[in-house]
């Protein structure tokens, strides 16, 4: 069997790295800054606050990504609400990754020791001043390799997007594969495309890991 | 008379089925130290707890400087801010250095500029004696020495009081004395001190009263000398002799 990799295949895959590593970036930093409110009104939030958030939670990580992906882009416009696709992508990635982020916010808050937070209070500082200046840098540590696994899951996840045809690294594979007619190949390189993009977002992130790391603490030091 | 520099009048503070705290009233003049001691579980962490609201009592009110600190219209932060806690188990902020863990109160509560703010927290250091250890951070340190750090951290707040949670009840003996000598020139300085602790060697060379508790409620109360020459309920010569023997022999 001869591998039938062609060469110009290449600048239309590369057009869908970038698009996949736009749709990934966005999504995640939505979900990020979600995620921390998400997870901050339900370890801080009354009830008001911390039951919304919780079915949010439990409605994205219960439900599949691919339905909730097209509910947004085929089903907002019978409410009048065209999105693009793009928008439609990133609102529907971003939303679900918000609730999975919001969960791995929410230990690493609750794994920072209780002591913590009542000596910022005993100083006088607010509720809001003490999770910013002392809860929040620590748990956002703690919180990266679970983060990790999240942003990697992601990036693979984004490929889902080419259903509401957005180019990306799928998008543009299943482009090449119809008009070559050779889908094993065409699938294959792809894969090798998001294997890549998984080795470096993995290798980066162990990067900072290492450079955030408390000294006195190892990285996997037990926190007592 | 002068109004006390702070009055704790009638504490009352359950947990589930236990009333950890029945009724506790006292106070205490400026400069002065005083020592609770007494059996674990008879609610003297809570006490100190209450006084700085990290727990609201059920019932009873805080007067600081006349101020009510358990109003629930009190400017909580902001009478927190000059009462100083330091705990059993140090509760410096992982993440900052010595010099950080001692200037985030005096930048971010008392909105101090950055330079000025690290200049005290130096001064604070170098007043409990850890100057050079400024840029350290908490895991490299010491039990002691954290807690030496902890005692700077409130200091750089200028409280008007310290509150002192068993503060030597985490530290290994030979780190015990460190400590206890700072605490020890603070009082002779004039620091309005409460303290819960068994070092009893420390009580008798600078407490002012011991206040003996049990059950909730403070069962006798009075100058180191008189408690422990002459107590007037059995319960606490029993107790304080059965300590001394403990602690008795740790600071001077």
């Amino acid at each position: 069997m001869k591998f039938l990799f062609k060469w110009e295949w290449l600048p239309q895959l590369a057009s869908g790295l970038v698009v996949t590593v736009e749709v990934t970036a966005t999504c995640i930093a939505i979900g990020f800054v979600l995620g921390i409110l998400l997870a901050l009104a339900r370890v801080y939030g009354r009830k008001p606050l911390s039951i919304p958030a919780s079915i949010f939670i439990q409605f994205f990580r219960g439900t599949p990504l691919l339905v909730q992906l097209l509910i947004v882009y085929y089903g907002f416009p019978n409410w009048g609400i065209r999105l693009s696709p793009f928008v439609s992508g990133v609102l529907a990635l971003g939303l679900n990754t918000a609730a999975y982020q919001a969960e791995y916010f929410r230990g690493a808050i609750q794994s920072v020791k209780k002591g913590q937070m009542l000596a910022a209070r005993s100083l006088g500082m607010s509720l809001a001043q003490s999770i910013r200046s002392v809860i929040l840098p620590q748990a956002l540590r703690l919180v990266i390799p679970p983060w990790s696994n999240e942003l990697i899951l992601m990036l693979k996840s984004s490929s889902i997007v080419y259903m509401v045809t957005i180019l990306d690294i799928m998008g543009q594979s299943m482009k090449i594969a119809s008009r070559f007619f050779n889908y094993l190949d065409v699938y294959l390189v792809a894969a090798l495309f998001y294997l890549a993009l998984v080795l470096i977002v993995s290798l980066l992130l162990r990067l900072l890991e290492h450079r955030v790391q408390i000294p006195g603490l190892g990285v996997h030091a037990d926190r007592r | 008379m002068t109004t006390p520099l702070l009055r704790v009048e009638d504490i009352h503070k359950r947990y589930g089925n236990e009333e950890v705290l029945r009724g506790v009233s006292f106070e205490v003049a400026r400069g002065e130290t005083k020592v609770f001691i007494g059996p674990s579980g008879t609610g003297k962490s809570t006490l100190l707890r209450c006084v700085n609201q990290l727990t609201p009592p059920d019932k009873g009110q805080v007067f600081l400087e006349g101020a009510e600190v358990t109003h629930h219209k009190a400017d909580i932060n902001r009478l927190r801010a000059s009462m100083g806690f330091v705990f059993q188990d140090f509760n410096l902020f992982a993440h900052l250095t010595a010099m950080q863990n001692v200037s985030i109160g005096p930048i971010k509560v008392r909105r101090m500029h950055k330079e000025q703010a690290k200049a005290r927290a130096l001064a604070e250091l170098e007043r409990v004696g850890l100057g050079e250890k400024a840029n350290a951070y908490p895991a490299q340190l010491s039990g002691g020495q954290q807690q030496r750090v902890s005692i700077a951290r409130a200091l750089a707040m200028d409280p008007k009081l310290i509150l002192f949670d068993e503060p030597t009840s985490a530290l290994d003996p030979e780190l015990i004395g460190e400590v206890l000598e700072v605490m020890i020139e603070l009082a002779r300085e004039g620091m309005t001190m409460l303290c819960v602790t068994h070092e009893m060697g420390f009580a008798r060379s600078v407490a002012n009263e011991i206040i003996f508790m049990e059950h909730g409620v403070i069962v006798e109360q009075g100058p180191p000398q008189e408690m422990f020459t002459n107590p007037r309920h059995q319960r606490t010569g029993e107790f304080l002799r059965k300590i001394s023997e403990l602690y008795g022999e740790t600071a001077k």
